[in-house]
C-alpha cells in the first residue's frame, strides 16, 4: 500500500510499504477513506519528539471502511464505516474503565522508554514515536486498528467523511480543553492559538456555556475564521505590547477565568523572550518553548483554571509556578480522552450544534502528503487544516 | 559488600570514601558522554563502514541498524554530557551495550559474517560496557549515599542495600509488583497453571509438568544457549501465594514467589514477585548472565507486564515494531515470526514473541 513516511526532519514521502495484518483476536484492518495532518504531526515534521525512525508511518487522524476483522471482534463488522480516535486504548484497564483513555495501562509495548522520560507511560497514539508504541499511522491507504471493540465509532450512513473525520482528534481535543475549564454561567475563557485545535476549543467553550472568549494569534485569516466562525474575540499578539495587560483590560481588571493553550512546544515569540527560547531549544538546554503557557499562567484570573491541550514533551524554563501556587490557580492537561468525547460529540453534529468541515481549506491526494505538510506548517495560502484521499 | 548501619561515624567515613568515588565516576561520565557522541556520529554518518568495521555485510538492513545503534549512542552522549546528574543515562548506555550484544550474538549466528572481526567488536563492546558498569555503579553508590545522608531512615538505606545486592554478590535477588485490574483468584488460577507461564515468560521454551508439584524448566538466553533446571513448589495458597525453589543439585539454584492481594474499593489486585537467582558461576556468572541477557529486574518487570496485557486484554500487546530484533520503523512488517504465523493460523495465542 502507499503511505505517508517520515525520512527525517522536514522530509515526508508517500512510499510503497507492506499492507497491515491481524496481529491480535480483537484488530481490525481498515480502509482509509479520509486521514488529515495534525498539528501533532508538526512537531514530528519539525524533529522536537524523540525516538521517530526512518520509514516510519504517520497520522493520527482517520476513518474509513472496516474490510476484516480478527475472531474476537464483535461490534464491528467489514462493511461498517468508522472514524478511529487517535490515542490506543485497551477498555480494559483501570484507567480506561474511568475513561482516561489516553492513559492506557496496556496499549504501548515500548512503555519504557517513556517511563525514562515521563515516569510512567501513558497510551500508545497511531504514527507518533516509537516512545509512544511504534504504531504505524493513518495517512496511508489501510491501518491496523489494536482492541477495535473499544475504540473505533460507527459513523451512519448519509454523514459525509467532511463531517466526522475530526471526531478523531481535533473535536475532541478542543473539547476536552474547554471541559477541562469547568465552565460556568457568565465565564470568559481565553484561548491562545488558532489553529484547528484552537478553533474547536473556541466553539466547544460556547457549547458548554461561556459568555465570551478571546482568542489569540497573530495569523489575521486564523484571528479572522476565530471571530466569523467562532464568535470570539480576538487579539493578534504580534501587535499588543503584552497578551496579559490586553486581557486585563478587556476583562475589567480581574484576568479571564479560565485560558486555553491549544499552542504547545513550538509557541513563536516576539522580541527577546522569543529569541531567548529558540536559542535554548536550539541547544537542547529546553526541550520546549513554553511562550503561550506562561502568558496564560499569567493572565488567568485568582482562582481560575489554565487548561493545556497544546502538546509538550519533555522539560520548561521559566516556569511561573510562583503565580499558580500563590494565586491558586488548577492547571489540567492531557492528550484528550477521544473515545470519552466521540459519541456525545457526533451526537452535537447530528443534532446540527456543529459542522467540524469548516475547518478544512486543502483536500489533497494521499500522493501530496509531503506539499500538505510544508503548506501547513508555513501557513502559505491561508491553510487551516488538510485532509488527505488515498 | 555488606552495609550495616551501626554508627554515625563509621556512617561519615563511608560517605566521604564514597563521595570520592562518586566524582571518579562523574569524570568517568563525562569520558563514556564523549565517546558515545564519537562513536554515535561514526555509525550515523558512515553505518556502511562501521558495518564492514566490525564484520557484518554492508546490506541496507545492517546501515540501519547501524543508523539506529548510532543514534541511541548519540541520545545517551548528549544525555550524559548535558545532566548535571548522568547516572540514568548512563545506565542506558548499559542497556544500549546490552541490545549491542544482542545484535552481534545474532551476527555471530548469521553464516555471512566475518566471525573473527564479530569477535573482536564483541570484546570491544564488552569492554565499553564494563567501563559504564563501574561508572554506573559508582554514580549510584554516590546518590544512595547522597540519599541516606539526609535521610538516615531504614528505607534509604535498605533500599541502597538491595541495589547493591543485585548488582554485585552471586545471588540476584529482584523484586516487583504491578496492579491488575481483575480479582485475585483469576489471577492465581492463571499463574497456578504452568502451561500458562512462556505466554508471558517469553525466554521460557518449556515448563513441563513432572507431577502435581514438580515441573521442569528450561530457559532460553540471548545469545543462543539455554539453561534448564527442575523446580518445585513450596508453598501454595490458593488465590493468595505461590512459591517455589529449584531442587537440590539444580545447576541454576533459584526460588521465588508471587503473592496476590486485592486492594479495596476496584483498585486491583497487587501481584508481587520476589526471586532469588544464585547463577552458575556465582557473581562471574551473575555479571555474564547479565551481559547476554537482560538486567533480572527489567526481565521480571516485561513479564509482569506482559501477564497484566494477557490476563487484561486477552493477549500481548502488539504494535508494527514489536516482532523486529533490530529496531524497525513503524511500519507493517513485511515478514512475522513462523511462531506468529502459526499462532494466526490456528488460532492459540502463545503469545510468543521471536
Ligand atoms: N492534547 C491533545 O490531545 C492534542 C491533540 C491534537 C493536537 N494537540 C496540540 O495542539 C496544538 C495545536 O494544534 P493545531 O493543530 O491547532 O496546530 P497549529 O500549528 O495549526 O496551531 C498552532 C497555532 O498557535 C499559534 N501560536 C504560535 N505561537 C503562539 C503564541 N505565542 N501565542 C498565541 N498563538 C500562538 C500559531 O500561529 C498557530 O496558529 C499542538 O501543540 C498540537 O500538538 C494536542
Ligand atoms: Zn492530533
Ligand atoms: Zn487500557
Amino acid at each position: 500500500m502507499r503511505a505517508t513516511c517520515w525520512m527525517g526532519t522536514k522530509d515526508i514521502q508517500v512510499r510503497n510499504v507492506p499492507d497491515p495484518k491481524i496481529l491480535n483476536p480483537d484488530d481490525a484492518i481498515v480502509r482509509i477513506t479520509s486521514t488529515a495532518i495534525c498539528g501533532s504531526d508538526l512537531h514530528l515534521y519539525n524533529g522536537f519528539i524523540p525516538s521517530m525512525e526512518k520509514g516510519d508511518i504517520m497520522g493520527h487522524e482517520f476513518m474509513g471502511e472496516v474490510v476484516e476483522v480478527g475472531r474476537d471482534v464483535k461490534k464491528l463488522k467489514v462493511g461498517d464505516r468508522v472514524v478511529v480516535p487517535f490515542p490506543i486504548a485497551c477498555g480494559h484497564c483501570m484507567n480506561c474503565e474511568s475513561h482516561l483513555y489516553s492513559v492506557c495501562e496496556n496499549s504501548n509495548p515500548n512503555a519504557w522508554m517513556a517511563e525514562k522520560l515521563w515516569g510512567y507511560s501513558p497510551a500508545a497514539i497511531y504514527g507518533y514515536s516509537h516512545m509512544l508504541g511504534g504504531y504505524a499511522g493513518g495517512q496511508a491507504e489501510y491501518a491496523r486498528v489494536p482492541y477495535a471493540d473499544v475504540g473505533p465509532i460507527k459513523i451512519p450512513d448519509g454523514m459525509p467523511d467532511e463531517q466526522v473525520l475530526f471526531l478523531s482528534d481535533i473535536f475532541p481535543t478542543g473539547y476536552m480543553g474547554a471541559d477541562n475549564c469547568n465552565i460556568k454561567r457568565g465565564d470568559t475563557i481565553a484561548v491562545w492559538g488558532c489553529g484547528p485545535v484552537g478553533q474547536f476549543a473556541i466553539k466547544s467553550a460556547f457549547l458548554l456555556g461561556a459568555e465570551r472568549v478571546i482568542a489569540i494569534d497573530r495569523f489575521p485569516y486564523r484571528l479572522k475564521m476565530a471571530s466569523e466562525q467562532g464568535g470570539a474575540e480576538t487579539i493578534n499578539y504580534a501587535e499588543v505590547d503584552s497578551v496579559p495587560e490586553a486581557l486585563r483590560e478587556m476583562t475589567g481588571g480581574r484576568g479571564p477565568d479560565a485560558c486555553i493553550d491549544a499552542v504547545g512546544m513550538e509557541a513563536h515569540g516576539m522580541g527577546l523572550i522569543g529569541a531567548y527560547d529558540r536559542a535554548k531549544q536550539a541547544m537542547m538546554l529546553e526541550t520546549d518553548r513554553i511562550i503561550a503557557l506562561r502568558e496564560a499562567i499569567l493572565s488567568c484570573r485568582n482562582g481560575g483554571t489554565v487548561s493545556v491541550i497544546g502538546v509538550y514533551g519533555g522539560f520548561v524554563d521559566k516556569f511561573p509556578f510562583g503565580a499558580v501556587v500563590n494565586r491558586s490557580l488548577t492547571i489540567k492537561a492531557g492528550q484528550a480522552h477521544v473515545q470519552h468525547y466521540m459519541k456525545p460529540l457526533l451526537e452535537h453534529i447530528q443534532k446540527g450544534d456543529i459542522d467540524p468541515s469548516f475547518v478544512i481549506t486543502h483536500r489533497l491526494n494521499l500522493n501530496d502528503a509531503a506539499s500538505g505538510y510544508s503548506t501547513f506548517l508555513n501557513k502559505q495560502d491561508e491553510c487551516m487544516k488538510v485532509v488527505l484521499r488515498p | 559488600m555488606a552495609r550495616q548501619n551501626t554508627g554515625a561515624g563509621e556512617n561519615r567515613g563511608a560517605i566521604r570514601n564514597r563521595g570520592r568515588s562518586g566524582e571518579n565516576g562523574e569524570r568517568l561520565a563525562q569520558g563514556l558522554g564523549w565517546f558515545s557522541l564519537g562513536l554515535g556520529l561514526a555509525q550515523i554518518a558512515a553505518p556502511g563502514e562501521m558495518a564492514r568495521l566490525i564484520g557484518v555485510p554492508d546490506d541496507d538492513e545492517n546501515r540501519q541498524m547501524m543508523r539506529a545503534v548510532g543514534m541511541r549512542e548519540v541520545a545517551s552522549g548528549l544525555g550524559i554530557l548535558s545532566q548535571p546528574h548522568p547516572e540514568g543515562w548512563v545506565w542506558a548506555r548499559v542497556g544500549g551495550d546490552v541490545m549491542d550484544l544482542s545484535l552481534l550474538g545474532g551476527a555471530w549466528a548469521s553464516d555471512r559474517t566475518d566471525k573473527e572481526r564479530v569477535a573482536a567488536a564483541t570484546v570491544a563492546v564488552v569492554g565499553v560496557m564494563a567501563l559504564d558498569l563501574l561508572c554506573g555503579r559508582q554514580l549510584t553508590e554516590h546518590d544512595a549515599d547522597d540519599a541516606s545522608a539526609g535521610r538516615q531512615g531504614v528505607g534509604g538505606r535498605d533500599h541502597a542495600r538491595s541495589v547493591e545486592d543485585q548488582r554485585w554478590s552471586g545471588a540476584v535477588h529482584v523484586r516487583k509488583s504491578i496492579t491488575i485490574n481483575r480479582p485475585p483468584e483469576e489471577l492465581y488460577r492463571f499463574w497456578r497453571d504452568f502451561d500458562n507461564l512462556p505466554r508471558f515468560m517469553t525466554h521460557m521454551e518449556e515448563i513441563r509438568k513432572l507431577d502435581d508439584k514438580r515441573s521442569h524448566w528450561k530457559a532460553r538466553g540471548v545469545a543462543g544457549f539455554t539453561v534448564e533446571w527442575d523446580a518445585e513448589i513450596t508453598e501454595d495458597v490458593p488465590n493468595e501465594r505461590i512459591a517455589w525453589a529449584s531442587v537440590a543439585g539444580s545447576s541454576v539454584h533459584n526460588a521465588g514467589s508471587v503473592t496476590f492481594k486485592q486492594r479495596p474499593a476496584n483498585r486491583g489486585t497487587v501481584v508481587e514477585v520476589e526471586m532469588r537467582v544464585d547463577p552458575p558461576g556465582g557473581a562471574i556468572g551473575a555479571k555474564i548472565a547479565k551481559l547476554f541477557g537482560k538486567e533480572p529486574v527489567q526481565q521480571v518487570a516485561d513479564h509482569l507486564r506482559a501477564f497484566k496485557q494477557i490476563v487484561e486484554t486477552g493477549h500481548l500487546t502488539r504494535s508494527d515494531t514489536s516482532f523486529a530484533l533490530v529496531r524497525h520503523p513503524a511500519r507493517p512488517p513485511s515478514k512475522l515470526p513462523e511462531a506468529v504465523e502459526a499462532e494466526l493460523r490456528t488460532g492459540t495465542y502463545q503469545g510468543a514473541k521471536s
